[in-house]
């Protein structure tokens, strides 16, 4: 993969001086995603399933059509594949319809550290309503999921799995692999958050025999405001909608209404129309670069970033072994806010703070973390110049006393 | 301009390590507001102690980054022995400063005039103001309830 070539197909590269090293919050978007929702808001912006001229009927099937490659992409069928709001919204839509509508205060949830707030909050919301217990997988020594120590929570009274694919502070990957037919063997279902799996890993929804998975379309070059929910046929058949409104029932009577089938069920309201188009260019885009080369590309220069941090004096590595591009480090004793607008000056972009992840900036006992995530439009170059900012930070952090 | 970088720098610095009027205090006297800036982690309680319309003491706890945490220092430093009605314009004119509009110039802001940097840094204005925000409200429970 040439990388200083791919800039180029990202606007906001070629605009201005800018090391982007904040993918794991959002990816940048490529010129082909900005053109394909321009076209459509230029060429046919209007509804779908509504109107039955020519330009409505062109954005239904385009609709229709970016709904098959994203499924395609993960390998689900087209009615496991259910556009959301984001990531987020597909868990919440997980947790409250199924997790409201069969756990109960007998039954067990099996959740980790190194959720996302979007993976935690709902279930412990399910918890707390239906009287079901919240189990936390012991983290091993550097903080990761283990099959082993998930063997120890598993339990009779389990009957929901709420794991990350990819944890979003420090990179590791969780061995789903394992786990979900451990789980399955007590007949729970397996809830996976891939919001950091997809920009750079292969899904096979049916290989991984998960029960739902979740992702966003901004992390994987994608739009903001869409996401993923997959869920197996049929558990989705059998889910309760969560909103209710236009465009989601077949038929409407004075006091009571009939679904239509999944996915329009779960997809009250004109939907995110553009996004969902601009979200299947990405996914083209995205196999036209190949995952495994992303995800090669990035892993050998996060080991380069790695390989210089650990020998500075004054920065601590989190996560050195993660599997993924992103490092979670802080320069010692100085507030990564105020570090990061350090290397907001020299156009660096970094995030600093809990990354909507308190569970394991607690576990790691920092009041924060600097996180630095490489992908595919960054390059050794890049890499350089970011360990050259890190010794000038510390360099001046240190020199004004902190 | 470096010298003037380096001067205000000096007093952040200055209250960051050394911090005045740190810690809480238990006791009915004081009216006390606690914000936190879940984003970054910036966790800021300042309390004010008020008699016969006199900030007696101003207290501040919390953890944060540089620039959070030393105006709050800052914040308690300038505000003991002013009365309520200079105390909230003096409010009104640091969060004025730090957010861009226009400034009452005859008023002193003291050391709190090193923070007039930060407007350069966007993305740090909710460092430099959740202490003054948090006092603010103390000063508003001392009207709504005492006057």
């Amino acid at each position: 993969m040439d990388a200083h070539k791919l800039k180029q197909c990202f606007p906001i590269l070629t605009s201005q001086p800018l090391i982007y090293l904040d993918t794991a919050a959002s990816s940048l978007t490529p010129k082909r995603v900005i053109a394909t929702m321009n076209e459509y808001y230029t060429e046919y912006p209007v509804n779908v399933h509504r109107g039955v001229y020519q330009i409505s009927y062109k954005a239904t099937e385009r609709y229709t059509a970016a709904r098959q490659t994203i499924a395609d992409f993960i390998n689900a069928d087209y009615e496991e594949t259910v556009f959301t709001r984001g990531a987020s919204s597909a868990l919440n839509l997980i947790a409250t319809s199924y997790g409201l509508n069969n756990l109960t205060a007998n039954d067990e949830i099996i959740v980790s550290e190194l959720e996302h707030h979007s993976h935690i909050l709902p279930w412990q919301q399910v918890a707390k309503k239906t009287g079901a217990k919240l189990i936390y997988v012991p983290l091993n020594s550097e903080g990761r999921i283990t099959t082993e120590n998930f063997k120890k929570v598993l339990s009779d009274q389990t009957k929901v799995v709420a794991l990350t694919y990819i944890s979003n502070v420090m990179g590791y990957q969780t061995p789903l692999e394992e786990i979900i037919p451990l789980a399955h063997q007590k007949n729970a279902i397996v809830s996976v958050d891939a919001a950091q799996a997809a920009p750079h890993k292969t899904i096979d929804v049916k290989k991984l025999n998960c029960d739902f998975l979740a992702f966003s379309g901004h992390k994987m070059l994608g739009p903001t405001g869409i996401g993923i929910l997959y869920g197996k046929r049929e558990l989705l058949d059998k889910l309760e909608p969560v909103e209710f409104g236009g465009d989601m029932n077949d038929q409407v009577n004075l006091y009571d209404a009939v679904w239509k089938e999944t996915p329009y069920k779960f997809e009250t309201g004109t939907p995110p129309i553009a996004e969902a188009i601009g979200l299947a260019e990405a996914v083209r885009f995205l196999q036209e670069l190949d995952p495994e080369a992303i995800l090669n590309h990035e892993i050998a220069l996060k080991q380069k970033a790695v390989e210089a941090l650990i020998k500075l004096e004054g920065v601590t590595v989190y996560n050195p072994t993660s599997e993924t591009g992103i490092i979670a480090f802080n320069l010692d004793g100085v507030h990564p806010h105020d570090a990061v607008s350090f290397f907001d000056q020299e156009n660096i972009a970094l995030r600093a703070g809990h990354h909507c992840a308190q569970l394991i900036i607690q576990w790691l006992k920092v009041p924060a973390t600097l996180r630095a995530s490489f992908y595919a439009y960054n390059t050794h170059e890049d890499v350089d110049t970011f360990i050259e900012v890190v010794k000038k930070a510390r360099d001046f952090f240190t020199s004004v006393g902190f | 301009m470096q010298q003037l970088e380096n001067l205000y720098r000096q007093i952040i610095m200055d209250h960051y390590k050394n911090p005045r009027h740190k810690g809480l205090i238990d006791s009915d006297r004081y009216r006390t507001h606690h914000i936190k800036n879940p984003s970054c982690g910036d966790d800021i309680t300042v309390q004010s102690a008020v008699k016969d319309g006199i900030v007696k003491d101003v207290r501040h706890d919390g953890s944060g980054c540089s620039i959070c945490c030393s105006s709050a220092s800052v914040l308690a430093t300038l505000m003991i022995g002013q009365n309520i009605d200079s105390a909230q314009k003096l409010t009104d004119n640091y969060l004025n400063m730090i957010m861009n509009r226009p400034v009452d110039e005859n008023l002193d802001l003291e050391d709190a005039l090193a923070y007039q940097g930060v407007k350069q840094f966007p993305a740090r204005i909710k460092c430099a103001t959740i202490a003054w925000k948090a006092f603010e409200q103390t000063l508003k429970e001392w009207s709504d309830n005492d006057e």
